[in-house]
């Protein structure tokens, strides 16, 4: 790309031009973009303090070993696996969905467009059958001197250590694990998650624009490079959360 | 592309050269994310495996989880650059947006140092009494009931 070369003698900041040669939503996007960013980054930050703080924190292994239709199975990092690459694909089709925008290419931007929200919405029904699965899972453990079967929620986490040679009906009962486990999984997943459903309202409302001829009519599909890159963004933000929750 | 709209007077705009040489660069980026992807899943079932075995050497688990994490810093490096297109901004604009994520650098080190520094006050009782071994491995990967 020749655009920073072929600007380096120009007086940018005596008027007439935009700082930067570049249009100002844009700018204003992308410093929304580095706002979230240290947003995002101050809960998970927040998380890893806490987790180091801990003696004892869930295995995630241990945790996330589950895949839709598969029952019982014990598949680590599957299911995370496949939406992490939907989340990824979904990214390309909108890079795509862009540069047919560039080359005023109205079908194109409504393909690609279509195939990127076709994916957020996956991505989200994954995520929905995740907190579901966590939520309603039955484990046995024991907590007020009491043997009970509980799912993880901001206030019980049943993912602590084994108590060694307890056993109830067949299966081991475990301690309680720290309770900040739920609290941070359920929010920081549903901070991301909330960021992909906007982001695919977004979307959606930009296909309806291209259908109606819009961007055709104002010479340029800007508006749709902004929405890519808050789109890309919501992936930047899941491949840290993937890390620091499933992976590390 | 003339875009002599004007909304867009002020901003002069060079577009990617062809759309094709555009659309190898965005093929050849998603191989190369999908390439690192599978490496750090890679390294994270070798983690899991490394957590099963008895010769669990927990130095050699942080330095792949240290791999892992500078796996995705390039992975980030990948999306803002090539598919936000910030790589291809002016140079200026591209560090009004990295400079301050240089501060992440500080914020990662002394907040994880803090709860680390917490865990250790919390266990020796304010460093009057010996840290004794406290690391808890987590219990066999295995469903309460489930057939192993």
């Amino acid at each position: 790309m020749a655009t920073a070369q072929a600007q380096m003698d120009t007086k940018w900041w005596s008027g007439g031009k935009s700082p930067f040669n570049v249009e100002y939503g844009k700018l204003m996007m992308w410093y929304f973009l580095m706002s979230d960013a240290f947003t995002f980054g101050a809960f998970l930050i927040s998380y890893g303090t806490i987790r180091f703080s801990q003696n004892y924190w869930p295995d995630p292994n241990h945790v996330f070993n589950a895949f839709p239709f598969a029952g019982h199975a014990n598949l680590p990092l599957a299911f995370v696996s496949l939406m992490t690459f939907i989340l990824i694909v979904s990214s390309v089709t909108m890079v795509l969905a862009v540069h047919a925008g560039h080359h005023m290419d109205k079908k194109g931007v409504i393909k690609w467009m279509a195939w990127t929200i076709v994916g957020g919405i996956a991505f989200l029904a994954c995520q929905a059958w995740e907190w579901t699965h966590l939520i309603t899972g039955e484990h046995v453990v024991m907590m007020d001197g009491k043997i009970q079967e509980i799912g993880t929620t901001v206030t019980k986490n049943p993912w602590g250590p084994e108590i060694p040679g307890l056993m109830h009906e067949g299966h081991q009962v475990y301690k309680p694990g720290p309770v900040a486990f739920g609290g941070y999984f359920f929010g920081i997943t549903g901070f991301h998650g909330f960021h992909v459903l906007s982001g695919v309202v977004i979307n959606i409302i930009m296909l309806l624009m291209t259908i109606n001829g819009v961007f055709d009519r104002k010479g340029h599909y800007l508006m749709i490079e902004k929405a890519g890159l808050y789109w890309h963004f919501v992936d930047l933000v899941w491949v840290f959360v993937f890390l620091c929750f499933y992976l590390i | 592309m003339d875009h002599s709209n004007t909304d867009l007077a002020e901003v002069t705009f060079h577009h990617a050269p062809g759309g094709d040489e555009t659309v190898k660069r965005i093929i050849k980026t998603t191989v190369i994310l999908s390439v690192i992807t599978l490496i750090e899943l890679a390294l994270g079932f070798g983690i899991y495996y490394m957590h099963k075995s008895p010769d669990y050497s927990h130095n050699l688990v942080l330095f792949i989880k240290g791999v892992i994490v500078i796996l995705s810093l390039l992975k980030a490096f990948y999306i803002v650059g090539v598919f936000m297109h910030l790589g291809d901004e002016i140079r200026n604009l591209i560090m009004t947006i990295v400079v301050p994520l240089l501060l992440f650098v500080w914020f990662i080190a002394a907040f994880l140092w803090d709860g680390n520094s917490w865990k250790v006050l919390r266990n020796t009782e304010g460093h009057s009494k010996p840290q004794t071994e406290q690391h808890q491995v987590a219990p066999e990967a295995k469903k309460p009931g489930g057939v192993e």
